[in-house]
């Protein structure tokens, strides 16, 4: 067990140096830097451009800034954001808590998925299972962020009102703002955990001990509560790791249409004008951020289920 | 993406996904179907793609599915003959109204039958040529993603060793990226065309490929008639392809299907941010990305490139379902 975590933590500490490593040349390899972005801005003049290059050490050879930037990263200090002039934590903070809570929401809303897997699964066949799997295959098929827009024409045609930004002031126009983000965001996650209980179901539906429990005359339901879904519901929780950067990576695009103020916005705004130290400290934060998620999902799903094994 | 793009199809088959991650980590799951094993059981019937035939035929949703999605492919593949000879519009050409002046943002009418929008160009015409670039990243995009994924879960699945070390540390590597956010930075920096953007969406998609052979090829491995190869001799070259190779050929037509769909949903993500494929080139995303700042006055450009998309998906999700449990010999 414990050989086991801090094996994984060794792996997942290369893997980060290594995306690290590979998005810090990437970006500094490219031709357009950050200059292209300052001087499409009105009043700045080369000489200004050049004073900028020097300061925040984009002269510096490849080898040099790269082991500068990696020993300050490290330390969690990823320089000067070139848009916010602030270290790039500051600005992540405070995109982090609008994120948190639509992803949280989101995830919430997700976890409505659990039961319609099981009513699948125990009515496999059925109308019900046919009913779920329409809606999961549509679900993905439709592009959220395409049913994000007509939400929006939508509503605005018919009442001249949709979600844009965070909802100030009340706590009802917070969750006006936040719900339909959240629905959109929180669809795939219903779909994904629907999918995956269902076949979770099935799977222990087909086990012995469950052939014996109806053998010695329990009912269906007595033998689907107590046991079915205790097995069969354990391994959910390691989606909860997986799910984590699709929330967060889906809510890039979320974010986007809604304006809602958050990291993944942060990130996309952040792109648009090269802001490197930004870019690079939310790639590294995203990633660790995954990473973790799933060494603790791993970690849980043996906490869960004994017959788990970690070497 | 997914919406993105293809990680969220890729929960789809979570099912063997998981067994294949889990099992390297020492869980205790089942074992990958034995694919195999069944199909020589089938062969000796019927053959085992005339028994999926017949399965198939009996199965009005998938060949419903895809006969909707040959008509949307042969549409966008005929697209120009049919703009030019019964539109009488290009897709970057302005069209003009009955009244004889340039058609800017009109509702569907005479002339434009889906509208025209903010540049006066028809809605349809672009959504016709945008097909074509949209459904040519999807293939693309499957096909990379099936070579390379193949060929990877077969090295790695059959030789095992340091090859499927190196290939499981890729995997890993790969499925940990932020792949959205790598995405943004690396069409920023690179200024993709429609060429290189299906290169990039491959070289994240082929892991869930890898993953689904490697698993199959772990359990071809120890057939019997792959241990008589073997003992006779055998290369290890031409076991892999000759007698490990077909076992692998179902998981990786349903696979090729799923990529389709994450390719065509991510780039249509990407490119609705404006990240994607570039203007004046049409894409089904791109034709929407400009569509949120005048939904109020032009709603009419927001409907047809997102349920192109959705109906293309849609049917390439439900031809590749259909294939796995026509393919799947269990399933009777």
């Amino acid at each position: 067990m414990r050989d086991f975590v801090i094996r994984r933590l060794i792996q997942s500490a290369l893997l980060l140096w290594v995306v690290m490593s590979l998005t810090f040349v990437l970006v500094r390899l490219t031709p357009g830097g950050p200059e292209a972005a300052m001087l499409e801005q009105p009043n700045i003049e080369p000489a200004d451009v050049e004073r900028l290059r020097e300061r925040f050490g984009l002269n510096d050879p490849l080898p040099v800034a790269y082991v500068k930037w990696l020993g300050n990263a490290v330390r969690l200090d990823f320089g000067r954001s070139y848009h916010y002039l602030r270290p790039p934590l500051d600005v992540m903070g405070e995109r982090l808590w609008p994120t948190v809570q639509l992803g949280a929401t989101a995830y919430a809303i997700g976890l409505l998925g659990i039961p319609l897997g099981v009513l699948a699964a125990l009515h496999r066949g059925r109308w019900p299972d046919l009913g779920i799997r329409v809606f999961t295959v549509v679900g993905d098929a439709a592009p959220n962020w395409w049913m994000a827009l007509v939400i929006i024409v939508v509503l605005a045609n018919l009442t001249g009102w949709f979600p844009q930004g965070q909802g100030r002031g009340s706590p009802g126009t917070w969750f006006l703002h936040i719900i339909i983000p959240a629905l959109i965001l929180g669809l795939g996650g219903v779909v994904a955990f629907a999918r995956y209980t269902r076949s979770q179901v099935l799977e222990v539906l087909g086990q012995d001990h469950v052939r014996t429990a109806r053998a010695k005359g329990l009912t269906e339901g007595a033998v689907a509560r107590r046991h079915v879904l205790r097995n069969a519901l354990t391994p959910a929780i390691t989606l909860l790791g997986g799910l984590l950067p699709v929330l967060i990576s889906g809510a890039a695009i979320t974010e986007a249409i809604f304006n809602w103020p958050g990291m993944g916005r942060l990130f996309l705004e952040a792109a648009l004008t090269r802001d490197y130290p930004l870019l690079l400290a939310i790639v590294t934060m995203l990633t660790l951020a995954t990473l973790l998620g799933t060494l603790l999902a791993d970690l849980l799903y043996g906490f869960v289920d004994p017959r788990v094994r970690y070497r | 993406m997914s919406q993105m793009a293809s990680p969220r199809t890729d929960e789809r088959a979570a099912g063997t996904a998981t067994a294949a991650t889990a099992g390297a980590m020492g869980h205790n799951l089942p074992a990958p179907p034995a694919v195999a094993q069944a199909s020589r059981r089938a062969a000796m019937s019927v053959g085992f793609y005339r028994a999926a035939w017949y399965k198939l035929r009996r199965d009005p949703v998938t060949l419903g599915a895809a006969a909707v999605l040959g008509l949307i492919v042969l549409i966008t593949l005929i697209a120009p003959l049919i703009t030019e000879h019964v539109l009488h519009t290009a897709p970057e050409r302005m069209v003009r109204g009955p009244d004889g002046r340039f058609a800017i943002l009109q509702p569907p009418g005479v002339g434009y039958p889906l509208g025209t929008d903010d540049l006066g160009r028809d809605v349809l015409t672009r959504l016709l040529h945008a097909g074509r670039v949209s459904l040519s990243i999807g293939f693309l995009v499957a096909i990379i993603s099936v070579v390379i994924g193949t060929a990877a879960g077969l090295v790695a699945g059959y030789l095992g060793g340091w090859v499927d070390d190196l290939v499981n540390a890729m995997i890993q590597l790969i499925s940990n990226v932020p792949f959205l956010f790598v995405l943004i930075i690396l069409s920023v920096l690179l200024r993709p065309d429609v060429m290189l953007l299906s290169v990039i969406f491959g070289i994240f998609s082929w892991p869930g490929t890898a993953r689904h052979v490697r698993g199959v090829v772990l359990s071809a491995r120890s057939l019997e008639y792959v241990t008589a190869a073997q003992v006779l001799g055998a290369s290890s070259w031409r076991i892999m392809t000759r007698h490990i190779l077909p076992n692998v050929a179902n998981i990786v037509m349903v696979v090729a299907g799923f990529a389709v769909a994450g390719a065509i949903l991510g780039e249509s993500a990407l490119s609705f941010l404006g990240f994607g494929v570039q203007v004046p080139l049409a894409s089904w995303g791109n034709m929407l990305g400009g569509s949120q700042e005048m939904f109020r006055r032009a709603p009419w450009l927001v409907y047809p490139p997102g349920l192109m998309i959705f109906a293309t998906v849609l049917c390439v999700v439900l031809v590749a379902d259909g294939l796995r449990d026509a393919l799947d010999p269990r399933v009777r």
